[in-house]
């Protein structure tokens, strides 16, 4: 945790600290100042606290705030909101309703041209990117949620922000619209090396879009890290809960086309999914359930189980009277990305199992995110 | 045809002169008040906005009879006028404005105040969010969202400076061309027994209050219709 008083390049180092209405907030973090965080923890955690205060909209006396090497807030100063590069999504569409799609999408436009060496973004292209070609002339009330939500998002690029910020932009929608704003985010993210936060309390959400998660309880930040290291973590809620699960990051490395299997490798390790054609080279996010996921000691044959892949046991915790919650390493050294698996006890000693110990994990099912889903 | 004799002519040019210069400087003293009144946090804004609001109950009298001494040759008023060679402000054209702008502030004041507080913290943070300074944010987000309030205020300002009577003749008086405006011709008609004068006067008025309120009713209709 950094509360020096510089900004470090490449990151993005915030230390909030303060008494907030009910709770005492006390948030300090560091992450690298690329790819989508996100911020996830119960309802009233602080989470809303910690990105208005990254954008200036809250400000918390004596903590520290600072992206890349511009240092925002510290002991000294006080940047306003409206000098800080932010794009910010509010979790309601908050459209200016005396102004067209085309005017609020340009109200935060620069009108001088930017610092050499930073990328615009364009407004043709963020047209084409959220689909907003044809709503350009229309006022904001004539829109329905999900477009006035891509309306605000693109808003937000076009001001040319350096760190975008989204406050639970989706949990105002209903399902149908989530559906249609999900696939742009996930668009957003491959096409703009755009550095945001994602706050959300859905972890359906956060497994989609998120390279690193910071995760909060009541004021307080508990965990910070890559998304798949916090998945797998034992200690913390995610591994324990019902629906745990880790997502990863594959290369597509093959397609089957007589099979419709595609073939993805995640470290060393290879996973056969069906799938609609793929490129081979593309990368492919996928979620592996901890309930999807069991463990052998010997290989085994005569099975209908695609993906049996040799891995060592990690870790072993209790999570309830019947069940335990086994981390296991893929490779045969056990030093590859990490799965979740929840076993019986009585599996756990029927098969005399031990950390450390090499194993087969069998995997039952694998999703593919912003794809099919399917069994594997 | 009816024959309006010169005298009414005047005091109607004069009233619209008057109402004109009061609601435009209402305007500009009224909207940072009301924008004032709608952001500060602070623990005294209420009794700012009680001050503001005296004239609604007071009666016009007792704040022409204030004014009055204010502007009159030993007040403030009078020193005032001193600094262009005159005797006092009382009784004079710049008197009625000043005493107009008082009594009518609550009516332009009151309607800004509620229309900024009705934009509420968003449209101001999400300007801000987008590089909008403070003012910028103020001209092209507060300003139109307010436009309603801004309407009401205007004319609600305009008609009450029309339609003053105590205030006028306790600082104006009744100087023809100078301070005697509609409503004090009509007194001084009935009290000279001109009927004919007064009623066409009082007709004209009747006809400009349903106007007033007829069109701030579309109005109001009309952006309610406009917002989401």
């Amino acid at each position: 945790m950094t509360t020096s008083t510089a900004g470090a390049p490449g990151c993005i180092a915030v230390a909030f600290r303060g008494d907030v209405g009910q709770f005492h907030l006390d948030a300090a973090f560091t992450v690298p100042a690329a790819g989508l965080t996100a911020i996830f923890g119960p309802s009233g955690c602080g989470k809303t606290t910690v990105v208005r205060c990254i954008a200036g909209l809250q400000q918390l006396p004596g903590s520290f705030c600072a992206i890349d090497d511009e240092v925002w807030q510290d002991a000294a100063q006080f940047r306003p909101p409206h000098r800080r590069s932010i794009g910010y999504v509010f979790q309601e569409a908050s459209l200016f309703p005396h102004l067209s799609v085309r005017r609020n999408l340009l109200y935060g436009a620069p009108r001088a041209p930017l610092a050499a060496g930073r990328e615009v973004i364009g407004f043709d292209e963020v047209v084409s990117l959220l689909g907003l070609g044809a709503l350009l002339e229309r006022a904001p009330h004539n829109l329905s949620g999900g477009e006035r939500q891509r309306v605000a998002i693109g808003r937000a690029l076009l001001s040319q922000p350096r760190l975008l910020l989204m406050d639970e932009p989706l949990s105002a929608l209903d399902q149908s619209a989530r559906a249609e704003i999900l696939p742009f985010l996930e668009k957003l993210h491959e096409r703009l090396a755009l550095p945001a936060f994602y706050i959300s309390h859905d972890i359906a959400e956060i497994e989609q879009l998120a390279d690193h998660l910071v995760l909060m309880e009541r004021g307080k930040v508990i965990a910070t890290g890559p998304l798949h290291e916090l998945q797998s973590d034992p200690t913390l809620p995610l591994a324990l809960a019902r629906e745990a699960a880790v997502s990863l990051d594959a290369d597509v490395e093959a397609y089957d086309s007589a099979d419709a299997l595609v073939t993805l490798r995640v470290g060393d390790s290879r996973l056969l999914v069906p799938a609609k054609p793929k490129v081979a080279g593309a990368r492919q996010r996928l979620r592996i359930a901890a309930s999807d996921v069991s463990l052998a000691r010997i290989a085994p044959n005569g099975t209908s189980i695609l993906n049996i892949l040799p891995a060592r046991i990690v870790s072993c915790s209790t999570i309830g009277p019947g069940e335990r919650l086994v981390v296991v390493g893929l490779g045969t050294e056990g030093n590859g990305p990490r799965l979740l698996s929840r076993i019986t006890h009585r599996s756990w000693d029927t098969l005399a199992l031990a950390e450390g110990m090499a194993i087969f994990a069998q995997v039952k099912g694998v999703s593919l995110i912003a794809g099919s889903t399917a069994p594997g | 045809m009816l024959e309006i004799s010169a005298e009414v002519w005047q005091a109607a040019r004069l009233t619209l002169a008057l109402a004109a210069t009061t609601t435009v400087i209402l305007l500009i003293v009224g909207t940072p008040l009301a924008w004032w009144l709608a952001r500060s946090k602070a623990w005294w804004t209420e009794a700012v906005a009680t001050v503001v609001a005296l004239p609604l109950v007071l009666p016009p009298t007792v704040l022409g009879f204030y004014l009055l001494v204010a502007l009159g040759p030993n007040g403030p008023g009078g020193w005032i006028a001193g600094a262009w060679g005159g005797r006092t402000l009382a009784f004079t054209f710049s008197g009625l404005v000043i005493g107009s702008v008082l009594y009518a502030l609550p009516f332009v004041v009151q309607p800004i105040r509620n229309a900024f507080m009705a934009i509420g913290d968003r449209p101001l943070e999400v300007a801000a969010t987008l590089r909008a300074t403070p003012r910028r944010a103020f001209w092209t987000v507060a300003v139109p969202l307010a436009r309603p309030g801004f309407l009401t205020g205007a004319v609600l300002g305009f008609a009450h400076t029309v339609g003053e009577f105590g205030l006028v003749l306790m600082i104006g008086g009744s100087i023809p061309g100078r301070t005697r405006v509609l409503s004090v011709a009509i007194y001084d008609f009935v009290e000279a027994s001109r009927w004919y004068e007064a009623n066409i006067l009082a007709a004209g008025m009747v006809i400009f209050a349903f106007v007033v309120i007829l069109a701030m009713t579309m109005i109001e209709k009309r952006s309610a219709r406009l917002r989401p």
